[in-house]
C-alpha cells in the first residue's frame, strides 16, 4: 500500500512541469471514482481533456498521446468548494491595508469582490493544497454589499481565476439590536451606553427594511428609465448593477441571522421577487419549513462553533445542518473566514456525525454549492463535459488524516505548494 | 449562590457521588504510555485501580459497557481563559501579585461544553497584556462544584508572562485600542513599547526580585544566628518571581516570533529559571534547536495563521517539526470553541507531518500534563493516576468521533445520552422560569398612570 501511494506520487511530481502546456489530456486510472453525482465507480477511468471532464466511468476509450496517471489504492472526488470567504481580499487579518472586504457606503451593489482579488494571495494556494478548488469570495458590510465572485484556486489572474465573475449580490439584512450571533458584539454594550427601548428597535428595524424596499424600488424605476430610453436616460453604475438582480438571473445572498430577520428577509425577496440564498445558519433551523417553502438555499456556517445561546443544546451548531436537510433544505457549507478555510471539509464532517447523512455532506462541499452558485452544470462533480476540477486522495475528504495528493484545476495539475510546505522544508533542513 | 442558573444550564447534573468500583468494559483501550489494547478499566476511589486486558471486575462495580467504542485519558488544555470573571490587569506591565484563582467562576456554561469535547482539566490563565502577567489557575472541569471545588489540589502554581505584540499595545499611541463615540481620558503610555522594552522589563524585574531574595536570606540566616532583625517589608510583586528564581513556581509565557522565543529563554539563562512552556510559539519551528536544549515545553495550535502580523509566519507543521527535533510538545485551544474538540486538531498533526497516532494523542494528553507539573497525576491511563476518562464512540482522531462519558477522579460528569434525554424537560424548565419570570414583573409594575 505504502510503495503504491509513493508511485503515485512521484508520477504526479513529475506530471507538474506539464502544468505549462495547454490542451494536455490525461487518463486517470485505477482510483476510485466519487462522481458525487453518482454511485462510486472501482477501479474507475477519468480522461481529462481542454479543461475538461472527457470521459468517467468503469471503462473510457484511453486518447493517443494522453498523459496516464497509475491511481490504484488512491480516491478522485470533485474539487471542493468553500461558499463563504473573503479570500484575496483580506489578508492578515488585523492589518487595515491588506483587508479590501468591505467598502464604507451601505449601497454599493455596482463593487465587485473580483476586481479586488490578489492572485498573490497566500490563502489560494493553502486552500488548493486541502482539496479546495473553487471558493466564493463575498465583499461585506454596510446594506447591499457588493457582488461575490465564485473563482478557482488557481490562474495568474483574477480574470483567469473567474468562474462566474459575479455570482451573487450581498445583502447584509438588518435584526433588531443589531449583531446578535456570529460577527457581532452579542448584544452585548459598551459601559456607559443606553439601551433602547424595544418598541423603538423594531421601529428602527422595519424602517431600516423599509429603506431596502425604496433601494429597490429606485432601482425598478430606473430600469423603466432605461427600457424607455430617451435623451435625458443616463447610465447609473449602482442601479445598472442591481438589474440582473430585479430580473431574477443573479441571486440576493442575504446574511441574516436571528429567526425574525431571517423570516423578514423572505418575505422581503418574495414581495421583490428576487431570489434568494440565505448565508449562514443562525437560527435558520427555526423557520427551515420557510425556507424549504421559497426553495432556499443555505450557506452553512461553521459547525464548530458555539451555540448561540447559554443554554442552547452543547452540539447545536453541529445538529442545524442535518435539520435543514432533513426539512426538505438544500445546503452547502462556508468557513466564513479566510484562516480557517482549510477546515472546510472537518466542519462537513462535524455535521454528519450529529445526523447529517454523509453523501449530502459531500454533497454540500461540491455539487450543491455549484447548484447554488449558478454553475451545477459546469461543476461540482465528475461528470462528462463538466470543467475538470478535481482532487485525488488517500481516503475520505472529510477526515483530517486523510491526505490531499494532487489536485487537477481547470483541466491541468495544480501546485500544492505553500508557504506553509516551503517553511516546512527549509527549517526541517536547518542544522 | 445562583442555584437556580445552575440547575438551568446544567445540562443535567451529575449526580456528584462516585460508586464505590466503575468498570468499563468491551472498549479500546487507549493509555497513551502503556500501549493501546482491548479491554477493561476500573476507576475506584477517584483512581485508576486496574487496567488491562484480562481484569477481573470486582463483585458490586458498576459496568459501563464500552464495546466498539474508545477510551483514553480526559484531555488536558493548558492554556484557556474560560471560567474566569476576569483575564488581564493591564494598568501595569508587572502584574505577578494578581491571581486567576481568585476570580474563578464555576457558573460558565465553557466548563459544561468543555467537559462534553473530553477536557478534564485545564489551566486558566491570566491574560497576555502585560510582561508578566499574573498568577493561573489549574482546575477541573467538576461542573456543579463551587470554585474551591475546581481547583486541582497540589497543582504547581504557574506564574504567566508575555511578549510581543499584545504586550507593546499599551506602550504604542497608535496600537492603543480606541472605541468608537466613548471619549476616554487618554493614560499615559505604558512602558514597554517595543520587544527591546519588553527585554529589559523581565531583566530590571527579575533584578528586582534577586535583590529582594537576598534581603529575605540575609533576615532568615540573621534570625538563625539568633540576631532579632527587622523583617523586610513583604513584596506581593516580587514574591512570586522569587518563587520562579526558586524553581517552586512554573513559567508560561505567551510567545510568537522566533527572535523573542530566544530571547526569553537568554533571560531564564541568565537568571536561572526554566521556561516550563512557551505558549503559541507559532515561530517555535524556527528555534526548535534551542527550545530542546533549554528543555522547554511548547504548546501551540494546530492551524492557526496570520491572523496578525506576528503570526505571519505560523505554520501547521510547527508542532511536527518540534516534535521530530526532540521538544516537548502539546497543543492548547485559548477559546472556548477549539477547546471543545482538541482530538481533532491532534487528528491535523497527522496531516501536517506525519506523526503517528500515538504521538498526536500524547500532544493533548501526556504532554500538557508534563507542562503544567501534573503528569504524574493525569495525562495517561495507569494505575494509580487520577480516574479521569473519556469514552469515545469511534476513534478519536476521526472527525466523526463524538464524546459519549467523561468521568472526573471516577464520577461520571459527562453523558451524552443524559443530555440528550434530559433537552426536553430543561426546555419546559425553562419555559416555566420565563414564564415566572414575566409574571412577577407584571405583578411588580407601577399601576398605569392617569393623566393628570
Amino acid at each position: 500500500m505504502k510503495n503504491l501511494k509513493t508511485t503515485a506520487i512521484t508520477f504526479l511530481f513529475c506530471l507538474c512541469p506539464a502544468a505549462a502546456m495547454a490542451a494536455d489530456t490525461y487518463v486517470l486510472r485505477g482510483a476510485t471514482v466519487h462522481p458525487v453525482s453518482g454511485p462510486d465507480i472501482a477501479n474507475g477511468v477519468v480522461v481529462i481533456s481542454d479543461g475538461k471532464i472527457a470521459d468517467v466511468g468503469a471503462k473510457a476509450a484511453i486518447p493517443k498521446g494522453a498523459k496516464i496517471v497509475e491511481l490504484k489504492g488512491l480516491h478522485v472526488y470533485p474539487g471542493m468548494i468553500d461558499s463563504a470567504t473573503q479570500i484575496g481580499l483580506i489578508e492578515t487579518g488585523s492589518i487595515r491595508e491588506s483587508n479590501d472586504s468591505s467598502e464604507n457606503r451601505d449601497y454599493v451593489p455596482e463593487v465587485r469582490a473580483i476586481a479586488a482579488v490578489n492572485p498573490a494571495s497566500e490563502y489560494i494556494p493553502v486552500g488548493r493544497a486541502a482539496g479546495i478548488t473553487a471558493v466564493i469570495t463575498a465583499p461585506q458590510g454596510g446594506v447591499v454589499s457588493g457582488q461575490a465572485a465564485l473563482m478557482h484556486l488557481d490562474g495568474w489572474t483574477w480574470e483567469e481565476m473567474a468562474i462566474r465573475q459575479s455570482a451573487a449580490m450581498m445583502l447584509q439584512f438588518p435584526s433588531i439590536g443589531g449583531g446578535r450571533g456570529r460577527g457581532g458584539f452579542g448584544g452585548g454594550m459598551f459601559p456607559g451606553a443606553q439601551r433602547t427601548p424595544f418598541a423603538e428597535q423594531r421601529r428602527q428595524y422595519e424602517q431600516r427594511i423599509k429603506a431596502i424596499h425604496d433601494y429597490f424600488d429606485a432601482a425598478r424605476r430606473y430600469e423603466k428609465a432605461k427600457a424607455l430610453g430617451g435623451p435625458a436616460f443616463q447610465v447609473d453604475p449602482q442601479y445598472e448593477a442591481m438589474l440582473p438582480v430585479l430580473a431574477g438571473k443573479l441571486p440576493l445572498a442575504v446574511r441574516a441571522s436571528d429567526a425574525r430577520s431571517i423570516k423578514d428577509a423572505i418575505a422581503f425577496c418574495d414581495q421583490e421577487k428576487v431570489k434568494m440564498i440565505l448565508i449562514g445558519t443562525g437560527e435558520a433551523y427555526k423557520v427551515a419549513a420557510d425556507l424549504k417553502a421559497k426553495n432556499i438555499p443555505v450557506i452553512c456556517g461553521p459547525t464548530l462553533a458555539l451555540p448561540e445561546e447559554e443554554d442552547d443544546p452543547y452540539d447545536q451548531q453541529n445538529t442545524i445542518p442535518g435539520e435543514l436537510v432533513k426539512a426538505g433544505v438544500k445546503i452547502a457549507f462556508g468557513t466564513f473566514g479566510n484562516q480557517f478555510e482549510r477546515n472546510l471539509p472537518f466542519q462537513a464532517a462535524n455535521a454528519v456525525s450529529y445526523g447529517l447523512p454523509y453523501e449530502e455532506a459531500l454533497k454540500a462541499v461540491t455539487l450543491n454549492a455549484a447548484e447554488i452558485w449558478g454553475v451545477g452544470d459546469q461543476l461540482g462533480s465528475i461528470e462528462k463535459g463538466k470543467i475538470a476540477d478535481l482532487i485525488i486522495t488517500d481516503g475520505d475528504p472529510l477526515e483530517a488524516r486523510t491526505n490531499i495528493k494532487q489536485a487537477f484545476i481547470n483541466g491541468k495539475p495544480a501546485s500544492l505548494e505553500t508557504k506553509h510546505t516551503r517553511l516546512y522544508k527549509q527549517y526541517m533542513e536547518r542544522p | 449562590m445562583r442555584s437556580i442558573a445552575i440547575a438551568l444550564l446544567a445540562a443535567a447534573l451529575p449526580a456528584l457521588a462516585a460508586p464505590p468500583v466503575t468498570a468499563i468494559v468491551g472498549g479500546t483501550v487507549i493509555t497513551i504510555t502503556k500501549g493501546t489494547f482491548k479491554g477493561t478499566v476500573i476507576l475506584k476511589d477517584g483512581k485508576i485501580a486496574e487496567i488491562g486486558e484480562n481484569v477481573s471486575i470486582p463483585a458490586g462495580a458498576e459496568k459501563v459497557d464500552a464495546t466498539g467504542m474508545y477510551v483514553m485519558p480526559g484531555i488536558i488544555d493548558p492554556h484557556s481563559h474560560i471560567a474566569a470573571e476576569a483575564t488581564n490587569e493591564g494598568s501595569i506591565s508587572v502584574a505577578s501579585m494578581v491571581d486567576i484563582n481568585d476570580v474563578i467562576n464555576p457558573e460558565d456554561i465553557a466548563i459544561y461544553r468543555a467537559l462534553a469535547g473530553g477536557v478534564t482539566t485545564i489551566v486558566t490563565l491570566h491574560g497576555s497584556a502585560d510582561t508578566i502577567g499574573g498568577q493561573c489557575a489549574t482546575i477541573k472541569m467538576r461542573w456543579g462544584k463551587d470554585a474551591e471545588g475546581l481547583k486541582v489540589q497540589g497543582a504547581p502554581p504557574i506564574l504567566k508572562f508575555a511578549l510581543g505584540e499584545n504586550v507593546k499595545r499599551a506602550g504604542s499611541s497608535q496600537q492603543r485600542i480606541n472605541i468608537p463615540g466613548l471619549s476616554m481620558p487618554q493614560a499615559p503610555l505604558r512602558y514597554p513599547g517595543t520587544r527591546m522594552g519588553v527585554e529589559d522589563v523581565l531583566r530590571q524585574s527579575f533584578l528586582k526580585a534577586k535583590a529582594y531574595q537576598a534581603e529575605w536570606k540575609e533576615y532568615n540566616d540573621q534570625v538563625k544566628a539568633g540576631q532579632h532583625p527587622i523583617p523586610p517589608r513583604r513584596d506581593l510583586q516580587l514574591e512570586p518571581l522569587v518563587a520562579v528564581l526558586e524553581g517552586r513556581m512554573l513559567v508560561h509565557t505567551h510567545a510568537y516570533r522566533q527572535d523573542e522565543i530566544l530571547m526569553f529563554l537568554k533571560v531564564g539563562d541568565e537568571f536561572g529559571f526554566r521556561t516550563a512552556c512557551l505558549i503559541h510559539c507559532l515561530e517555535g519551528y524556527k528555534v526548535a534547536k534551542e527550545i530542546a536544549a533549554h528543555k522547554a515545553g511548547v504548546t501551540t495550535f494546530s492551524d492557526w495563521w496570520d491572523y496578525k502580523i506576528e503570526a505571519r509566519d505560523a505554520i501547521p507543521y510547527n508542532a511536527a517539526i518540534m516534535l521530530k527535533k526532540g521538544v516537548d510538545v502539546s497543543l492548547h485551544s485559548d477559546d472556548a470553541q477549539l477547546m471543545r474538540h482538541l482530538n481533532q486538531e491532534a487528528a491535523k498533526i497527522i496531516r501536517y507531518g506525519g506523526i503517528s497516532e500515538n504521538e498526536a494523542l500524547s500532544l493533548i494528553t501526556i504532554a500538557p500534563a508534563r507542562q503544567i507539573g501534573l503528569d504524574k497525576r493525569i495525562g495517561s491511563l495507569e494505575v494509580g493516576k487520577d480516574a479521569d476518562v473519556v469514552i469515545y464512540d469511534k476513534h478519536p482522531l476521526s472527525n466523526y468521533a463524538k464524546v459519549q462519558k467523561v468521568f472526573i477522579d471516577g464520577i461520571k460528569y459527562f453523558d451524552r445520552d443524559t443530555d440528550i434525554s434530559g433537552r426536553a424537560a430543561k426546555e419546559a424548565r425553562k419555559k416555566a422560569l420565563i414564564q415566572k419570570e414575566q409574571e412577577m414583573m407584571r405583578r411588580a409594575a407601577p399601576p398605569t398612570r392617569r393623566p393628570a
